[in-house]
């Protein structure tokens, strides 16, 4: 009984000390930096999810009966920005996003542009950080598609996406290439409502929804994230929330 | 008496080195999932069935608590972390419990404790604030303590834990049945909290229980595992 019960506690010990090693470095090679107290429990999530989804299922999806009457709209609503009034004042006609960086064929894209490309539909589970959840149909193109159709250079690694109001966040190649991530132009069957992220948002469907993000200005293709901001991957993470949030 | 033979233990309030450890990492764990669960509640106090809820939709429950949107960070952030020490600490304690007959010895109720007239001596000595565990009885656990620890440990535990896994979408994705199991995210996180409030509920009686019995001696046998200054250490 008694070696058993040390055999077992050294296993135990050993787990909560192989954690601690994980969060002590980069979950991922060039990645967002994994600090404070919660390194370590976030990067045993990222590394235990990334193994459990290694086989890039799909979520669910629903049929259109599904859809929520309720879908809250929380943060930034209707951007307070000179330049997101102007292009939301001619209905986002000359509204360009920028896709940059990393890439063979840097371009800017209109919302024309995006509308003439493959279109994804989907009706899916949004759930929110704060606890609730709401099903609503998203259409928009799959990013993976616009990365092909500008080609991401050998060396990307990640997709960085900026938001109005200077806000970013980024995404490993697992999730932007992830045939349920789209940059949605259409919600529920009409175009984006303002509240929502007009013109063009994205889905970020296995994980929070503030992995989401609204009102897209540019898209760019990186090989490390240790250099932008404070190499946390976004400012989600600065303000205190895991870069990763499939939990 | 018709129990099966065992080795005599010579008092249940005296507990292995692993016991204790992973007893005292357990309270700690849930202590912090009890204070960071309220802190992410409070952001939506308010609890829903099926897949969908959110503060302007019909709501089963709404709960008499402050809405709070600022304790969302930390409460996520604290509990996941205590969720991975209460998970690795609660699976090396059951692998332990099972693989070395703890479990079996200890925790099972003995056929005879299961009879009618026993449960209700039991009932009605805790009823009456009495001690259960004395003469012949007092080398075992009694049948309702027993009851207690292997609902905790073998339905309550392992419902928090699924149901939790529940409103994650990265688990999900990979095991959907998660919804089926539950009836959806928000089923889910409705159990969750009902779930909560039982173990809360059990360790209000568990510790009622420690301060109705041999306080100082139960707390010896969970430290440093004598009962009494003299006393050997457990077999």
């Amino acid at each position: 009984m008694s070696n058993l019960s040390r055999r077992q506690l050294i296993l135990g010990s050993s787990a909560l000390g192989a954690t601690g090693l994980l969060g002590g470095c980069e979950a991922l090679p060039g990645g967002p930096r994994f600090d404070g107290l919660y390194a370590a429990s976030d990067a045993l999530t990222f590394a235990v999810q990334r193994f459990l989804l290694r086989h890039q299922r799909l979520v669910r999806e629903f049929p259109p009966e599904a859809i929520s009457a309720v879908f809250p709209t929380i943060n930034t609503t209707d951007p307070d920005d000179a330049e997101y009034k102007r292009l939301k004042a001619g209905g986002f006609a000359e509204w360009r996003l920028p896709v940059s960086g990393l890439v063979a064929r840097p371009q800017s894209f209109s919302l024309a542009d995006l509308r003439a490309m493959p279109a994804r539909t989907q009706v899916t589970l949004h759930s929110c950080e704060q606890g609730w959840s709401a099903i609503a149909g998203w259409t928009g193109v799959p990013l993976a598609h616009l990365l092909n159709t500008v080609g991401l250079q050998r060396e990307a690694r990640f997709i960085v996406i900026r938001s109005v109001d200077g806000w970013w966040d980024s995404y490993d190649l697992f999730d932007a290439l992830h045939p349920q991530t789209i940059l949605a132009y259409g919600m529920n069957g009409a175009d984006l409502p303002v509240a929502h992220g007009a013109p063009l948002r994205l889905r970020v469907e296995r994980q929070l929804g503030y992995k989401s993000l609204k009102y897209l200005t540019a898209i760019e293709a990186v090989a490390r994230l240790d250099g932008l901001g404070h190499g946390r991957g976004g400012m989600i993470s600065d303000l205190g929330l895991p870069w990763y949030a499939g939990i | 008496m018709s129990r099966r033979p065992t080795r005599p233990v010579a008092d249940p309030a005296r507990h292995a080195l692993w016991v204790r450890t992973t007893h005292w990492i357990g309270a700690a764990a849930f202590l912090a999932l009890v204070v960071s669960g309220t802190g992410i509640l409070l952001a939506l106090p308010r609890l829903f069935w099926g897949e969908t809820g959110a503060n302007d939709a019909p709501a089963w429950i709404v709960l008499p608590l402050p809405v709070n949107l600022d304790q969302t960070g930390w409460g996520r952030n604290l509990h996941l972390l205590a969720a991975w020490v209460f998970v690795l600490n609660g699976a090396v304690y059951l692998a332990a419990a099972t693989l070395g007959g703890h479990l079996y010895r200890r925790l099972l109720p003995d056929g005879d404790q299961l009879g009618p007239r026993h449960l209700f001596r039991d009932l009605r000595a805790h009823l009456r604030l009495g001690s259960v565990s004395d003469g012949a009885e007092a080398n075992r656990y009694n049948a309702l303590q027993k009851l207690a620890y292997c609902a905790v440990l073998l339905v309550l535990a392992p419902t928090m834990l699924l149901s939790g896994l529940t409103m994650s979408p990265g688990v999900t994705t990979a095991f959907p049945e998660l919804f089926w199991l539950f009836g959806g995210r928000q089923s889910a996180r409705t159990i969750h909290f009902l779930a909560a409030t039982l173990l809360v509920l059990f360790l209000a009686v568990h510790l009622w229980q420690v301060l109705a019995n041999r306080p100082l001696a139960l707390m010896r046998g969970m430290t440093i595992g004598r009962t009494a200054s003299r006393g050997t250490d457990t077999p």
